[in-house]
């Protein structure tokens, strides 16, 4: 701690203040343009409004720059007061209006009215953007947007060209924002202390109210603006996952909720009408629904569920939730099914994205969940990101990342496709699809060949390490070499930079898990950390990246048909006991059917009532012409959502829901923090809390719920959940996220897990030799192309939400597929030309995109566009252990038309 | 697949759509057939960070411009961002950054020096002759900032082929075609019968060492000549106190207008730098050494790249990195951080001290930086005690311009009595600058104050790189300020505020026939107070004096 004065006041800096940091906490008013008291910008000393006199030194210093010493007399001197009024002068000059920004609220406070000299020609407005108005006249060179484009969010778009009076902020090359690579996260909007970076949509202020993102996993922290009932902005706020950043889903992403396609009325479908999509348009459902009072709709979706139940047996029922409502809707969905219809056929998206590395995280080292948060990038050496794109699929995370690399951590991307993360890559690895287990059994035979493993660690707390040798012998990187598509040297440079680290992480996302060896996979990253010993210390660890802003959550809490919250297995004769005891009722013994084996189940007419709330697996799941016939033979389809969806479209009754910003909850994100996310506006019409309706069908079921709101719900939850009991909801209303497992209410939860021992039996890891398993279905005359879907930036799953938000919608308004240029070009196809993409599951028509970034053969496909749906064309082959489909592999022909 | 889905698809509205979405990923796309272009200019080169300027030098002297697509190729082979290598690029002068829908420049380019001396020797006019005289398709005529010739004025360069006492003749020569004399400088082999780096050889030897060399420096008080005057030996001991690695970085970068000592030592006794260089990195410890060159001086470049291949087969950089850096037109590299930025391959903009470069330089490293002059004058020091002399660029209304050696602290009027042969015929000594453009300008009536640092501080003026430019009767202190204001504006690098928006208001301010001295001197004070770097703090002098010592030609 170092003393010294400011204006007479005597202060204390913590190690590496800058005076105007400490003056700031201890109260004293410094103005500052430049420097921001937002976390991770860096303080730059080129606005020099908080220029300072101190005692004995001849020139004034920038108190943003400048660390104090002990008895410093640092005084706002008249002289040093002249200075910042004139500079002050001097940036109001060229101000083009006297809008409320920082500028003008700091010229106000100094008294600083107008300017006496010359103003200068202004510079041309740049509004080529949907989501940022641009007026560089506005703009007083302070850096703010060039540090947060290029050391907070490390997009690298914003840069200041020229020189002298002729710098001017740039997009890329001078380019009009609208055109440059600008990605919208809208960092250097919150970062700018004036109206040279808004909001292209004026925002009005209104109250503020704290909450986290709907989308990703990441669980960004906000700040909503309400005003007028409706949010008119979204901020980043300090929160333990963001850090105050945000993407562009998040910050421009919420005007969905006000589409003027929302459910406001529950609706029942017209006598007569057949199920179909044919036809049905969510903007007027009347063509195939008629509106009904919720005493009414709830009553024929209770009794067509009820009906089915007491005639066939609650096995001919399924129930789905979302990856996307609160903990509290997910815990309540699971107990409705397993108490009410008396089936486990629950389940969620989960299966869809994560089934396969839970499976395996569950086998080897007895846990679902990261062992370590993925802010712990800030201190690995070595970092592997396989399989994952988060600069589009977890923006903010990659921020964390990206920061690691700037800082000269070691990092590593292998994925099939090339991403913006490749720039900062030391090592980029474009592998063959599907070849992730040669690839890595190649790189573990490095690590055991040149002994880089950590023989203490594999000794005190892993088991089956001599068998995996064995097992690794054949797949020296030589003989791997070809079957991957990458030099063995290269693979040598991934198990030397691993192995030789003091702290690595892996990352992993769909890439990984959605194959038919998805847990295969999956066990090749858990054996290679095990055996590196990189699990359970700062800096290290496995974390697999979460795709929905609660699917960790309603995982935990049983929304999964072999588990019961906290993931006690069904099959389990003393956790069955538990929740019969908690709960009141006999459970079924049986494990429930996943998410395709629901859909096949119905096609079959085993299953026949479904109650969906949430979901849309009409477009999300694979063959999905096949799923929406399954949906079509349904006896009866409850549809519980905010918008009318293609699966909706099938429904007997549609209930209107809440969205996120509409209703309060938990959520935990891919850390496995559990986040307080609060309700901002009112729903629209006569849309309800989703825990209301579920209960409303509960009752009507025969199940004596008498909850008072999500309070009461999570408490139960709590009840049964020793991972969460240190976490009150008073806990989280008051300190906004808490990590789990957290064991008291006085004490943090634990961010790095594992140090000790795992939560298996023996309480050791276990290593699982994975051998090399084909894709289900491999390229051949017919079907020449290999065809992998994923996300785009701007879109969310299958659309519903990012594709009615104004801004995300004129970013990405039409359905492309991207193909690699130099096919394109051999099949004759120009940019932007319509192709159609065959599978032997079904065809879609969409226009093409050139992409450097997908190598020859393959063509990628966003799965949110319902016109062109990609899962028209995905095969459902599944992974045997997690049931995960295949989404990332299959074969398709590619034709002009 | 079932029919029925088919047309199901076909028929649903879906959520979204309305405009055309993007046929190819966000932003330009790196071109083919430009990715080959660059790769081939590029090609045995091993892509360094810290060398971006070097690739942007050999991407503009091939194609004579930088293009959008080669600059976006470029930065995907360096894995940069396209705004961080169009930042740095649009920094500099020397770079045409031309974006596609902007027409290329000319093929040819003469550049017409518009510092103060060559304006008082006629640049303007002979401009305006040239713009007349040549075809503006396949020339481009442009101003350019003091290209240090200033002794030979007016300066004009055909590309970078610097033109002495340029006339519309001699430049149409140059453009068909006449090469460049390069400078008659004295090689390797001379300086070396003539006892040269007998000196580094004894140190590196034993019989001196690096205390008794850095004794002997402060002895003969030897000062950082490039405007500082910081003791050169107190610098040597600061770095060498540093931990290593340790760096020399060698500031050839002389731009302040009215100097040209650089130019003229290196073109006459490069070895004699280029000696005590070694002998400073010898006694500092310095793992690597970076020349930094201003770009002006293409000649000059040429010679020392041909003379430190020389050095290296003589085995006198064995152990030592020695690499020459070419600067890109940008005055304010000069400033010895903004120099080191410059190094690194960024754009030029001064750092913040402390921390100061002896401590963290270049790369992080603590870093050596001294003057061309200084080395210059090491050997000399160490021998003979020292002379006390220092090498005055003079120029402007005298009778022999050019560097003159002489006693540190002599006087302008012995200066141009003793040393230029007195006042060029028909001129009338009125004023003079006495440290270039940011030195201030003085009164003949002050000609017999000290030229040495700290001596004139009492009037608002710094000798600094001890850059004389006589004024005389015929010329204009108004038109004087202008153009050194200009200059600054142009040159600013536009970091903090004071000098930014300072130096273009000051312009603005002193353009109108009126001024106004409250408002100039209010804000010639913030901006000396405030600004990051020398740069801002110097601006003002030249106002500043004109305002205190020549009111009647400036105020209404």
């Amino acid at each position: 701690m170092t003393g010294f004065t400011v204006d007479g006041q005597t202060i204390t800096a913590e190690p590496d203040e800058s005076i105007w940091q400490a003056a700031r906490r201890a109260g004293i008013a410094i103005p500052h343009l430049c420097a921001t008291p937002q976390p991770g910008y860096r303080a730059d000393g080129n606005c020099r409004v908080c220029i300072v006199e101190i005692e004995g030194e001849r020139d004034l210093v920038a108190s943003c720059l400048r660390e104090p010493a002990d008895g410093m007399v640092v005084t706002s001197s008249a002289r040093a007061t002249k200075a910042r009024e004139m500079i002050m002068e001097l940036l109001l000059t060229d101000q083009p209006s006297e809008a409320v920004c920082e500028l003008t609220r700091w010229a106000g406070i100094m008294g600083v009215m107008e300017s006496r000299f010359p103003i200068r020609d202004a510079a041309a407005a740049d509004n080529s953007h949907p989501a940022i108005a641009v007026n560089l006249d506005a703009c007083i060179h302070c850096t703010r947007c060039v540090r947060a484009c290029r050391e907070v969010q490390v997009n690298d778009v914003i840069g200041m060209a020229g020189r002298g009076a002729g710098a001017r902020i740039v997009f890329d090359m001078a380019d009009a924002m609208g055109d440059s690579t600008c990605v919208a996260c809208g960092e250097c909007v919150q970062a700018c202390p004036t109206g040279a970076l808004l909001p292209a949509q004026a925002a009005s202020e209104g109250k503020k109210v704290h909450s986290i993102c709907p989308y990703c996993g990441i669980g960004c922290q906000v700040t909503y603006t309400v005003a007028g009932g409706r949010i008119s902005r979204v901020e980043g706020r300090d929160g333990p996952a963001n850090k105050g950043r945000l993407c562009v889903k998040g910050r421009f992403g919420l005007d969905y909720i006000n589409h003027s396609n929302r459910l406001t009325v529950p609706l029942i479908r017209k006598d007569g009408v057949a199920k179909t999509l044919d036809g049905v348009d969510p903007a007027d459902p009347s063509s195939h629904f008629r509106d009904a009072t919720w005493e009414e709709a709830l009553d024929v979706a209770a009794s067509g569920l009820k009906r089915i139940r007491n005639r066939d047996g609650g096995a001919a029922l399924a129930g789905f939730g979302s990856a996307k409502g609160s903990n509290e809707e997910a815990y309540l969905v699971q107990k409705l099914v397993r108490t009410g219809f008396g089936t486990n056929n629950v389940d969620h998206c989960t299966r869809l994205c994560h089934a396969s590395s839970v499976a395996a995280l569950m086998e080897t080292i007895g846990s679902g969940a990261v062992t370590a948060p993925f802010a712990e990038a800030a201190n690995a050496e070595t970092i592997i990101v396989i399989g994952a794109n988060p600069t589009e699929n977890h923006p903010v995370a990659a921020t964390f990342i990206k920061n690691a690399a700037q800082r000269g951590a070691t990092l590593i991307v292998m994925d099939p496709r090339g991403q913006a993360l490749k720039r900062h890559a030391d090592i980029f690895v474009q592998q063959r699809p599907s070849s992730d287990v040669a690839m890595l059994n190649a790189v573990m035979h490095v690590i055991v060949d040149e002994e880089l493993y950590d023989k203490q660690y594999i000794e005190a707390h892993t088991e089956g390490f001599d068998a995996l040798v064995e097992h690794l012998k054949a797949f020296s990187p030589e003989a791997m070499a070809e079957h991957c598509g990458v030099p063995a040297e290269t693979l040598r440079a991934v198990a030397r930079a691993y192995g030789e680290a003091k702290r690595a992480l892996i990352f992993w996302g769909m890439g990984v898990a959605q194959h038919v060896h998805g847990t295969d996979n999956a066990r090749c990253l858990i054996s290679l950390a095990l055996m590196c010993g990189q699990v359970g210390r700062a800096g290290s660890g496995l974390h697999p990246l979460r795709g929905q802003n609660n699917v960790q959550g309603a995982s935990d809490v049983g929304l999964i048909p072999m588990f019961y919250p906290n993931y006690r297995p069904v099959g389990s004769e003393d956790a069955r006991k538990l929740f019969e005891d908690l709960w009141g009722t006999p459970l079924d013994p049986e494990p429930g059917l996943t998410v395709v084996e629901i859909a096949e189940a119905a096609y079959q007419g085993d299953i026949k009532g479904i109650y969906v709330m949430g979901e849309n697996l009409a477009m999300s799941d694979p063959n999905a012409g096949h799923v929406r016939e399954a949906l079509c033979r349904l006896e009866h389809l409850v549809v519980q959502d905010i918008f009318l969806t293609e699966t909706a479209a099938f429904a007997d009754v549609i209930l209107p829901a809440t969205a996120h910003p509409e209703k309060t909850g938990t959520f935990t994100n891919t850390d496995r923090r559990v986040q307080m996310g609060r309700q901002a506006v009112e729903p629209p019409g006569d849309a309800r809390q989703d825990w209301w309706i579920v209960q409303e069908i509960a009752r009507r079921i025969d199940l004596d719920w008498n909850y008072t709101g999500p309070a009461d719900v999570y408490t139960e939850m709590r009840g049964c959940m020793p991972s969460i009991k240190g976490i009150t909801w008073q806990r989280l209303e008051r300190e906004d996220a808490v990590t789990y497992p957290c064991n008291a209410e006085d004490k943090p939860g634990h961010e790095v897990l594992f140090g000790d021992s795992f939560p298996t039996a023996d309480g050791r890891g276990l290593f699982v030799p994975a051998g090399l398993v084909p894709p289900d279905e491999t390229p051949d005359e017919a079907y020449p192309f290999v065809l992998t879907t994923g996300r785009q930036l701007e879109h969310w799953h299958t659309g519903q939400m990012t594709r009615r938000a104004t801004v995300l919608n004129a970013l990405e308004p039409e359905a492309v597929c991207e193909l690699a240029p130099t096919d394109a070009t051999d099949l004759g196809i120009a940019a932007g030309e319509k192709v159609r993409l065959t599978t032997r599951r079904g065809a879609i028509t969409l226009a093409a995109r050139f992409a450097d970034r997908i190598p020859k053969g393959t063509v990628f496909v966003p799965f949110c566009y319902a016109e062109a749906a990609a899962n028209l064309l995905t095969n459902p082959a599944l992974d045997p252990f997690g049931k995960i489909p295949e989404l990332k592999y299959c074969a398709v022909r590619v034709e002009k038309i | 697949m079932p029919a029925s889905t088919s047309k199901t698809r076909d028929r649903h509205r879906h959520p979204g759509g309305g405009d055309r979405g993007r046929y190819q990923p966000k932003g330009r796309q790196v071109e083919d057939s430009a990715r080959r272009e660059v790769a081939a200019l590029l090609s045995g080169v091993e892509l360094r960070r810290d060398m971006l300027i070097e690739y942007l030098h050999r991407i503009q002297d091939h194609c004579g411009q930088l293009s959008a697509a080669h600059l976006a190729a470029l930065a995907e082979a360096m894995r940069l961002s396209q705004a961080e290598v169009y930042e740095v690029a649009s920094f500099y002068a020397h770079f045409d950054v031309v974006r596609e829908e902007e027409a290329p420049p000319a093929p040819r380019t003469v550049r017409v020096c518009d510092g103060i001396a060559c304006e008082m020797a006629g640049a303007k006019a002979l401009q305006t002759m040239l713009a007349d005289a040549l075809d503006p398709t396949n020339v481009r005529v442009v101003t350019a900032p003091c290209m240090g010739g200033c002794d030979c004025a007016p300066v004009a360069a055909v590309e970078h082929n610097q033109i002495l006492s340029a006339t519309v003749e001699a430049v149409d020569d140059a453009l068909k075609g006449v090469a460049a004399v390069l400078p008659d400088m004295q090689g390797y082999a001379a300086y070396r019968e003539a006892g040269g780096y007998a000196l580094l050889e004894a140190c590196r030897a034993g019989k001196h060492t690096p205390e008794t060399i850095i004794e002997a420096l402060g002895a003969g008080n030897l000062r950082g000549l490039g405007g500082a005057g910081f003791p050169a030996g107190r610098k040597w001991e600061f770095v060498r106190a540093e931990p290593a690695p340790r760096l020399l970085a060698v500031n050839a970068d002389e731009g302040e207008p009215g100097t040209f000592k650089d130019r003229w030592l290196l073109g006459r006794e490069p070895h004699r730098v280029l000696e005590g260089m070694l002998i400073a990195a010898w006694a500092v410890g310095a793992s690597d050494i970076y020349f930094y060159i201003r770009d002006e001086y293409t000649a000059i470049r040429i010679r020392l790249e041909k003379e430190f291949r020389e050095l290296m087969m003589a085995g006198l950089c064995d152990g030592t990195g020695l690499y020459l850096r070419r600067g890109a037109g940008a005055y304010i590299c000069g400033e010895e951080s903004a120099m080191l930025e410059s190094i690194e391959g960024k754009r030029g903009l001064p750092r913040h001290k402390p921390p100061f470069p002896a401590r963290r330089g270049l790369f992080g490293r603590p870093t050596l930086i001294h003057n061309v002059e200084t080395l210059y004058w090491i050997r000399e020091t160490v021998e003979t005690g020292g002379r006390g002399l220092r090498a005055y660029s003079v120029s402007g209304r005298v009778c022999k311009p050019g560097v003159k050696f002489a006693p540190s602290g002599i006087t302008v009027r012995k200066l141009i009595d003793e040393h230029c042969g007195g006042m060029a015929e028909g001129h009338v000594f009125k004023a003079y600058l006495p440290g270039g453009a940011s030195g201030g300008i003085l009164p003949a009536s002050k000609a017999d104050l000290p030229l040495d640092f700290g001596m004139l501080d009492d009037q608002g003026c710094f000798v600094g790189s001890a850059a004389i430019v006589v004024l005389s009767e015929s010329d204009s202190i108004a038109a004087a300020v202008r153009n050194l204001m200009r200059f600054f504006a142009e040159e600013s690098c536009g970091q903090c505020t004071p000098c930014r928006i300072g130096t273009e208001k000051a312009v603005a301010l002193i353009e109108q026939p009126d001024w106004d001295g409250a408002l100039l001197e209010e804000l010639c004070e913030v901006m000396a107070e405030a600004s990051i770097c020398g740069l801002g703090k110097a601006a003002p002098n030249p106002l500043r004096c004109a305002l205190k010592f020549f009111p009647d030609e400036v105020l209404p």
